[in-house]
């Protein structure tokens, strides 16, 4: 009797120690997670401290309706946040509904054999391939096998590819994460697997969705190399045919023929530049870059609280 | 459904329309991005003057912009070192013919730190016995270079390998293109070099003359002498414009593809602007670079006029003074 009562003694003493040892161990990996937090997040911050001190007083209303000059004062962002803006709808058009099929079908539809799992490991693979092979590929089959030459249809075309497997993993994600009541429901209902898929499963991925392709907008607005191994020109004074006319039909789509240049390679450029002024536009075209990526992150946040109090 | 099917039907219909019809004059330039400002602010002008006209400037670096005009894609290439031997070949096979026209010169600059007081001028055989090659790893402090100098260690900054300008300075310093030592801080971007030289008072460096102009006061000029008992000149517009500066001044170039300037009257048009001597002495000098003599424009908007075809190079040819860019004859 007295022996077990030691031995249960001796196990609680155990516990005790693992216990403790374990919460130490919590601590100091809590306390290494924070110190690299707090490096990572200096570093940052001093970065985008260092260029708003730089490029904020910089911006003014002309900075935005100029273009580009050999006069530093003089110079500005028109032709490139035009550019920019225009290649990325050209991407989001192009890049989500594809995306999102894919990831329905892939998720729904596909029999899961090993045909279907080489295509996951391979659009998952994607995901992480520099975007430097996206530009290669696109120069040698967009621009010199058909001929499509250096325009914002390339380049919207080019960043689509580069985007689209995020928007395909983030798609099945979000459809896998949908409760399995919602799927039965829409079954137990009568509904087929399309009118399941489209009147259940996507509204309730719609947050997951979003979340996914502006991660992938974001990643895709502040590319260059892509677009410079298209042959994205650097001095453009002109802006591309509007997208919307008096005359019938109303929509014009010429601007997607049209050259173009995009704000990180307008950036690329003045900081080379010898003159200082430039390197002050270039600190400038960064602040207002970092602001179109938190505008459309905040856009994308604002509709998913929408969507989500929408469904409750 | 059936409007929503109607309507996507209609839009690539008019994406068909639209892209079939676009047809914009449009004038493509890519190539050097040394070359880049100069033809940045006449295609700025230019097209002030000209509303209607689109000229669209590339950086695709010398080599890059000369694939592209080879393949027919570029009206003007710009080009910091005469068309090589392989690129006519290429423009051969594609029945691209060009017009070679000298816009500038541009002087590189051999640069040390304002704080360091024992250099004022460097011979060209001492400016060889640090880069050349041979010295990697062993001409390494700069009393191994003269004896005057002190005990420090030597630092060296200089272009990166791919670009013109490290060829122009091998081939005019070491005497051989596209060879020296290898243990340099070599950059594409001349903005670290000025940075680097900046901070380091045992620092020596090579870039083109605008960047030493902008950074007066951080960077300090060495002055060349060709030979030992010539006189040392400081690199200067001046210097370059009258030749006396040598050997580290280069003309610089676009070249024009014939059949857009015949065929597109609007190039035709920009090039008249470009070399147009009042345009080009002032806008050449704004960025940056020196403006050939007033003549020598004439004698090129000559050649373009005439369409006269070739090229007068083979290869970067060291120490050419305006003169002989103006008598050398074409080779097509």
């Amino acid at each position: 009797m007295s022996n077990e009562h030691t031995r249960i003694e001796g196990e609680t003493i155990d516990e005790r120690l693992l216990v403790k040892r374990a919460n130490r161990q919590d601590l100091r990996f809590a306390v290494i997670g924070l110190c690299v937090l707090i490096v990572a997040m200096v570093a940052l911050l001093a970065l985008i401290a260092d260029f708003m001190l730089d490029g904020v007083p910089r911006i003014n209303f002309d900075f935005f309706v100029n273009y580009p000059s050999r006069k530093p004062e003089q110079a500005g962002i028109l032709s490139a946040w035009v550019g920019s803006t225009l290649v990325m709808l050209t991407t989001a058009a192009l890049a989500v509904p594809i995306g999102v099929a894919a990831g329905v079908y892939l998720e729904e539809y596909a029999r899961k054999n090993w045909i279907t799992d080489i295509i996951e490991i391979n659009v998952t693979n994607l995901a992480g391939v520099p975007s430097i092979i996206y530009g290669l590929l696109a120069l040698g089959l967009f621009v010199q096998t058909l001929r499509l030459g250096q325009t914002i249809l390339v380049a919207g075309l080019t960043l689509a590819l580069l985007i689209l497997p995020i928007i395909i993993v983030t798609t099945r994600e979000a459809l896998r994460s949908i409760p399995l009541e919602i799927r039965e429901a829409a079954f137990g209902l009568g509904a087929d697997r399309w009118q399941a898929v489209w009147m259940y499963l996507l509204p309730a991925a719609r947050p997951g969705i979003l979340t996914g392709t502006i991660v992938g907008m974001s990643r895709a607005i502040g590319e260059t190399a892509p677009i410079i191994t298209i042959g994205a020109l650097t001095f453009i004074a002109f802006l591309p045919p509007a997208p919307i006319q008096l005359e019938f039909p109303f929509v014009n789509f010429q601007w997607l023929n049209s050259p173009f240049t995009v704000m990180p390679i307008q950036m690329f450029n003045w900081i080379s530049r010898p003159q200082v002024g430039f390197h002050v536009a270039a600190a400038a075209t960064g602040v207002i870059l970092l602001a179109m990526t938190l505008l459309m992150n905040g856009l994308a946040i604002y509709i998913r609280y929408r969507i989500r109090r929408g469904m409750k | 459904m059936s409007l929503k099917i109607a309507t996507l039907t209609a839009i690539s219909l008019l994406l068909t329309l639209g892209t079939a019809s676009a047809q914009q004059k449009i004038i493509a330039v890519d190539g050097s991005s040394t070359v880049f400002p100069i033809t940045e602010a006449m295609a700025e002008e230019f097209q002030k003057a000209n509303k209607g006209i689109k000229v669209t400037v590339g950086i695709g670096g010398t080599g890059g912009g000369f694939k592209k005009f080879c393949r027919g894609e570029t009206d003007i290439s710009d080009a910091s070192r005469p068309i090589k031997d392989s690129e006519r070949a290429d423009c051969k096979k594609n029945n691209v013919d060009y017009i070679e026209l000298p816009v500038a010169l541009d002087a590189l600059t051999v640069m040390v730190n304002p704080k360091n007081d024992w250099v004022k001028e460097m011979t060209v055989a001492e400016l060889k016995k640090i880069w050349e090659p041979e010295a990697q790893g062993k001409i390494t402090n700069w009393k191994q270079v003269r004896d005057s100098f002190p005990d420090k260690p030597l630092k060296l900054y200089g272009a990166g390998v791919d670009s013109g300008t490290y060829d122009y300075f091998t081939a005019a310093i070491v005497g051989k293109e596209h060879s020296s030592r290898g243990d340099f801080t070599a950059s594409e971007d001349d903005n670290v070099l000025v940075q680097g030289i900046a901070g380091d008072v045992n620092a020596l460096g090579f870039f083109g003359l605008a960047y030493y102009l902008e950074n007066t006061s951080k960077l300090k000029a060495v002055a060349i002498k060709l030979k030992v008992d010539s006189k040392a000149v400081m690199p200067s517009v001046e210097a370059a414009k009258d030749g006396t500066y040598q050997p580290l001044s280069r003309p610089i170039f676009i070249y024009v593809s014939r059949k857009s300037a015949e065929a597109k009257p609007e190039v035709a048009k920009f090039i008249e602007f470009y070399l147009d001597k009042k345009n080009a002495a002032k806008l050449v000098k704004e960025v940056g670079y020196v403006p050939l003599p007033d003549n020598a424009y004439d004698v090129f908007l000559k050649r373009f006029k005439e369409r006269a075809l070739g090229t007068a190079f083979h290869g970067s040819k060291i120490g050419v003074s305006v003169e002989e860019l103006l008598k050398t004859p074409l080779v097509n």
